[in-house]
């Protein structure tokens, strides 16, 4: 048996699960998206992205995705360079209570979150417990903002703090050695030695939150539509496959433009690297 | 007289409750190539970070130039490291690594790129400017990393074991680029490694150290020839060490035998250890006039430019023999040395002296 072939074997139960249950969905969901209940080929489901419900949800997605994206990357940094600094035996432990929630089931995440912050969740509880006034965020773009941060922040430290790891101590002593302060040895060698890293955290961060259903619906209570919610309904509610398949289409498309553009500022030998 | 670029002064430096430098001084003078010498471990880059800024000492000064600069971060001082492992900026091509200490400094970029081309040029290198960091040899990184300190144009350049990685041919031609470099720019080395050849080769003054102490300092042929104590003699290449009796000035009693020496000044029937470099113990005829020893060869190995023996003489003490002459095993020889090849060290007192195992050093290798 030659070995290429002995290759394809092993690969066999894979390709098989890739074929079922990417590849075969990824069918149905075009074949979906290009006809009508007639199974008659148009383009309406797609262009029905232009309509402004439509198109108001993919924009608010979008714009919640950035900021939390955005949040994430300002929280995740000092955490991950804290970590990296402190070369201790204790920090390996501490990255991973940080990301223990990752293993944890998202809505369980959510629905912790949601305890948190709820009128009268634990925090207004401590909060009035200190005479302090109430926050009243849920229901509003905050929570779901908030929400996606609490979920994927781990998603950020871990390779950020991957990347971050990767540079040697004697890199950032060469460049102080060279006259560079602290700042400098910070734009000049760490910023961009933690690139990789960082885009791999955007890939795993904004696509979630583009893409979310669970935490504009739990967090936002039905007031904030978002793309992931309107397919949903799409599938679900108005049992109407061919325009949710047209809009998921379009979705796919973007996310692939987001990760085409990610990619490019990837190193090559770069492989996103989850503990 | 060449003035002192570099004092430490009583430096201390512990690490988790070890203490790996104690009491340090140590005078560089300026536009010379100091090498600091000893095994893995004994402090060499503690030294050299504490001079480069890169660790603090817990107690003692560091003077540059006559300045205290014990506080002054590295990047405020007139000296430039090249590390033991590259560290070159994986993210930028040669041109850009070399560039960065320059463009830090805001210097014009006419300026920099006139300076870029005199380095590579410096260190053989010429036309590499646009290539990655990666898709250099590291021999190649090496002479990038020294291209990238020398332009800054420091008093001193500090280098921690910067040919370990190389094999053996490219070492020694990077030791002769240095030597020329040194030449050429006149400015002052520091340079650390644990091969005593290189040391050797390459140094004005070698600083012999072990656990954290400076053993001897002197130049190569001092160090060599006159080995002030069994760690150096050990370290600095194969050695005879036997104990003796100091009978009186310039003679000494080895092995029951009484030798003529150059020595003085140790006292009258003094305990002392004797150094025998191997190419110096001569192997004559038992019946030669000369011999004041006798013994028998037990070992004989070819090593290309020499025959490495075994004598063992009567009584019973085993003798390294380097010569270019065979002698077989079983052979029946008389020994002789001559009174200026025999080095003449007071025994170890001091506790410090005592832990100094040449043994261990030898079991690190
Ligand atoms: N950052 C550090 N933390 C703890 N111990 C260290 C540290 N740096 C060096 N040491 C210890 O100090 C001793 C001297 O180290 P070093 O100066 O690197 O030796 P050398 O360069 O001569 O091999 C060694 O025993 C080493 O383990
Ligand atoms: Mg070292």
């Amino acid at each position: 048996m030659n070995s290429k072939l002995r290759n394809h074997l092993i690969a066999a139960p894979y390709t098989i699960w890739m074929i079922g249950f990417i590849v075969i969905p990824l069918v149905f969901v075009v074949y979906y998206a290009f006809t009508n209940d007639a199974n008659a080929f148009t383009l309406d489901n797609v262009i029905s992205f232009f309509n402004p419900i439509h198109f108001k949800s993919f924009v608010k997605a979008f714009k919640l995705a950035f900021i939390s994206t955005f949040i994430c990357i300002i929280l995740a940094y000092p955490i991950a360079l804290i970590f990296r600094n402190s070369k201790t035996k204790k920090s390996s432990f501490i990255i991973y209570v940080f990301i223990l929630p990752m293993w944890m089931n998202g809505l369980l995440r959510i629905y912790a979150w949601l305890t948190l912050i709820e009128k009268k969740g634990i925090i207004n509880l401590i909060l009035s417990a200190l005479n302090l006034p109430n926050i009243n965020i849920v229901n509003t773009e905050t929570a779901i903002i908030l929400g996606m941060v609490y979920d994927f922040l781990p998603f950020m430290i871990l390779p950020l703090y991957n990347s971050l790891m990767k540079i040697k101590d004697d890199t950032l002593n060469g460049a102080r050695d060279l006259g560079a302060n602290e700042i400098q040895v910070f734009t000049r060698v760490i910023l961009p030695l933690s690139m990789p890293g960082m885009i791999s955290g955007i890939t795993m961060v904004f696509i979630p939150a583009l893409t979310t259903v669970a935490i504009s619906y739990m967090l936002g209570g039905g007031l904030f539509l978002l793309v992931g919610n309107v397919i949903e309904q799409e599938f679900l509610t108005t049992s109407n496959w061919h325009l949710g398949s047209g809009l998921s289409f379009v979705l796919i498309v973007f996310i692939f433009i987001v990760m085409g553009i990610t990619n490019n500022f990837t190193d090559k030998d770069e492989e996103i690297n989850i503990v | 007289m060449k003035k002192n670029l570099i004092d430490l002064s009583h430096i201390s430096k512990t690490f988790d409750g070890d203490r790996v430098i104690d009491d340090f001084n140590l005078t560089i003078k300026e536009n010379t190539f100091v090498t600091l010498l000893g095994p893995s471990g004994c402090g060499k880059t503690t030294i050299l970070r504490i001079i480069g800024g890169f660790l603090k000492p817990d107690m003692g000064r560091v003077f540059f130039d006559g300045k205290d600069i014990t506080e002054l971060p590295p990047e405020k001082r007139q000296l430039n490291t090249v590390f033991q492992k590259y560290a070159l900026f994986p993210h930028m091509n040669v041109e850009d690594n070399i560039a960065f200490g320059l463009r830090i400094k805001k210097k014009s970029e006419d300026f920099i790129k006139s300076k870029i081309e005199y380095a590579l040029k410096l260190v053989n290198l010429e036309g590499y400017g646009k290539r990655d960091i990666d898709a250099l040899s590291g021999g190649q990184q090496q002479r990038i990393a020294i291209a990238r300190a020398i332009v800054n144009e420091p008093k001193l350049l500090l280098l921690d074991e910067p040919l370990g990685a190389l094999d053996l041919k490219l070492r020694q031609e990077m030791q002769y680029e240095l030597i020329r470099l040194k030449n050429e720019l006149g400015i002052t080395f520091i340079y650390v490694t644990h091969d005593q050849e290189e040391a050797l080769t390459m140094s004005d003054t070698i600083v012999v150290m072990n656990q954290g102490y400076i053993q001897q300092m002197g130049t190569p042929e001092q160090i060599y020839n006159e080995p002030e104590n069994a760690f150096v003699a050990t370290f600095i290449g194969d050695s005879n060490i036997v104990s003796g009796k100091m009978i009186e000035d310039y003679a000494v009693e080895i092995s029951g035998k009484k030798f003529r020496c150059i020595d003085a000044g140790f006292g009258k029937n003094k305990a002392v250890d004797i150094v025998i470099r191997p190419e110096d113990v001569e192997i004559l005829e038992p019946n030669s006039p000369k011999a004041i020893l006798h013994g028998r060869m037990t070992h004989v190995i070819f090593k290309g430019e020499m025959y490495e023996m075994l004598c063992v003489t009567d009584d019973g003490k085993e003798w390294l023999v380097h010569s270019t002459i065979l002698h077989e095993v079983g052979k029946e020889v008389g020994v002789y040395v001559e009174p200026y090849n025999i080095q003449i060290m007071n025994k170890p007192t001091s506790e410090d002296e005592e832990a100094i195992d040449p043994v261990v050093y030898e079991a690190e290798e």
